[in-house]
């Protein structure tokens, strides 16, 4: 028979475990009533007309987010090219050839510009981008996603680069081959999977971002066809449909928010699979 | 082949063996370091390192104090000495690599060959691509196989002459002894051989560069007996061709290859002579005591 003491003791062990699953379970419990609620709308409405049709007007049936789909592509394309560069680069520099005080003063100013509002970011993309050019293009959207994205590539970019075991570097130089060399074949290439984890975390973060393409890409019942013309995007067209009085075009809707976040699920899931493969590495 | 240090690129050269050239004995008298210097070189043998009264310093602690040496070319000298007295830093200097320390810098002369290392307008890199250096952990690339890790420092110097590159790869491997071992999977990655077959990849990386000279920090300490053994075995073989500095706190491992032993204590030189002389017959006290193992 045990102690009174054991017996506290067991119990209280025992309250704070169930605790501690129950913390677990509210954790996850939002996300699966999310997931719940979103295919209970919207799997409705997804049919072939939704993935391969243009909006109808109001009241006509049979419309689609074929363009709001490839548009979010196309935006996440351009973010890609134009904001993973200077990250890449951003994260180099602090990690391989900068020192102590300027680096101390990029990280601030990356996490400083990680913490704007992305309204704010569309603000200064209308003023800065879409005003000079006279229209809202897509261009200008996919110019302010890249600025979300470059602080978040940068910082991951360098925690990956740091990791690289001095050695590496070391027995790179000791072979006489030049430094900016050794950064890109050896170090980089040792960091690849850890890069791309980054990239496609910032990719997953920006895709559902709605503020800033209300100012820059502004959204479009077409296809987009010139980067200087308005382009349409999911979180835009969702917006745009749920706030309609009409039923259809709000299960519409629901539809689209439910493929945003499988989108944005293949994104995180192609993560999980890559760390995976790194450890079994 | 020119043994100027310039910024020329990177030079091939077809032949396996560097060519020795018939430089001039330096001039310089004898070292003046207190303990008794060395035996007079054989009157033409080609000096490797002239190091005059070198120091070197990480920050304002001094780790190495005033030391002058010549090191002869064509065969193996021995650093040995207590940790923490220099003798890596020392060899690190000998192919600017202490520069990469953040805080270090160094006074005196050190001349390779005739030619002084740290002179204006010589490119580290290329001191670099003639003296090679391998390191006491084993760090072969870990997302290259093990033919592309030993050809990486001539692919990335701009080498692309494939029959040339698989010749080098055959006779590098050769000459680390690991031909027969990996011959069939010359595709694996590099990782995954054992701790000795890794740092004799190591060494095949160093020498298909072709340096001229080659710097060893404590190669075998994290390697079992038999690898070391090997290790050993393909030092002796490369004495012919190359200049090797290794540096040991493994006396027993200085004794059984080198020519030339220099022991170092807290930073100094403290004697440099043949290893014979060293082990059987040390003239300084602290190093009498040192290899009898009163202390270390």
């Amino acid at each position: 028979m045990l102690s009174r003491y054991d017996q506290y003791r067991k119990l209280k062990s025992a309250c704070m475990s169930g605790l501690a699953v129950l913390c677990a379970v509210l954790v996850v419990l939002p996300l699966i009533l999310v997931l719940f609620y979103l295919l209970k709308m919207g799997v409705s409405s997804l049919n072939w007309n939704f993935f391969t049709k243009l909006p109808e007007p109001a009241g006509v049936e049979g419309g689609g987010m074929a363009n709001a789909i490839v548009g979010t592509l196309e935006l996440m394309g351009l973010a890609l090219v134009m904001g993973v560069p200077i990250g890449l680069l951003g994260g180099i520099y602090l990690s391989e050839y900068g020192t102590g005080k300027i680096n101390a003063w990029i990280r601030f100013g990356a996490d400083v510009l990680n913490g704007v509002p992305s309204i704010v970011w569309g603000l200064i993309g209308f003023t800065l981008v879409v005003a000079p050019m006279g229209g809202y293009s897509a261009f200008s959207g996919g110019l302010v996603l890249a600025c979300i994205m470059i602080p978040l590539v940068l910082r991951t970019t360098e925690e990956v680069l740091v990791l690289v075991p001095t050695s590496y570097r070391e027995a790179g130089m000791a072979l006489g081959i030049p430094r900016w060399k050794i950064t890109f074949n050896i170090v980089l290439r040792t960091a690849a999977k850890g890069i791309v984890t980054g990239v496609l975390l910032a990719l997953g973060r920006i895709a559902g971002e709605t503020a800033p393409l209300l100012f820059t890409a502004l959204g479009t019942t077409l296809w987009n066809t010139n980067l200087r013309e308005p382009i349409a995007a999911l979180p835009l067209q969702i917006y745009n449909y749920a706030i309609s009085p009409y039923p259809d075009q709000n299960r519409q809707a629901w539809a689209g928010a439910l493929v945003l976040i499988l989108l944005v699920f293949l994104l995180s899931a192609s993560v999980r699979i890559l760390s995976v493969r790194r450890k079994k590495n | 082949m020119n043994s100027v240090i310039t910024n020329q690129p990177f030079v091939m050269s077809d032949t396996a063996k560097p060519a020795a050239e018939p430089a001039p004995v330096h001039p310089t008298a004898p070292t003046p370091a207190p303990a008794s210097t060395s035996a007079t070189p054989a009157p033409k043998q080609e000096i490797a390192f002239d190091i005059q009264d070198l120091s070197i310093f990480y920050g304002s602690h001094q780790a190495v104090k005033n030391v002058s040496m010549l090191i002869p070319a064509g065969s193996v000298t021995a650093i040995i000495g207590p940790s923490g007295c220099g003798k890596s830093t020392a060899l690190r200097a000998l192919n600017r690599m202490h520069e990469l320390t953040p805080g270090a810098r160094h006074t005196g002369k050190i001349l390779m060959k005739g030619q002084d290392l740290y002179g204006p307008g010589i490119d580290a890199t290329v001191v670099r691509r003639r003296v090679g250096m391998i390191f006491q952990k084993s760090n072969p690339f870990p997302t290259l196989s093990i033919a592309e890790n030993v050809l990486v420092g001539l692919r990335l110097n701009g080498v692309k002459d494939k029959a040339f590159l698989s010749k080098r790869l055959e006779e590098s491997l050769r000459m680390a002894a690991l031909w027969d071992e990996v011959k069939d999977h010359l595709n694996r990655p590099g990782t995954g051989l054992s701790g000795g077959q890794q740092q004799r990849l190591c060494i095949a990386r160093a020498l298909a560069v072709r340096p001229e000279i080659l710097l060893m920090d404590e190669p075998c300490s994290a390697l079992d007996p038999i690898a070391t053994a090997k290790v050993e075995e393909l030092i002796h073989s490369l004495k012919s061709q190359y200049t090797v500095v290794i540096v040991t706190h493994n006396m027993q491992q200085a004794a059984r290859v080198s020519e030339k032993t220099a022991f170092f204590y807290m930073g100094k030189l403290i004697e440099y002579a043949p290893t014979e002389q060293i082990f059987m017959n040390p003239k300084d006290p602290q190093t009498e005591a040192y290899v009898s193992g009163r202390f270390g």
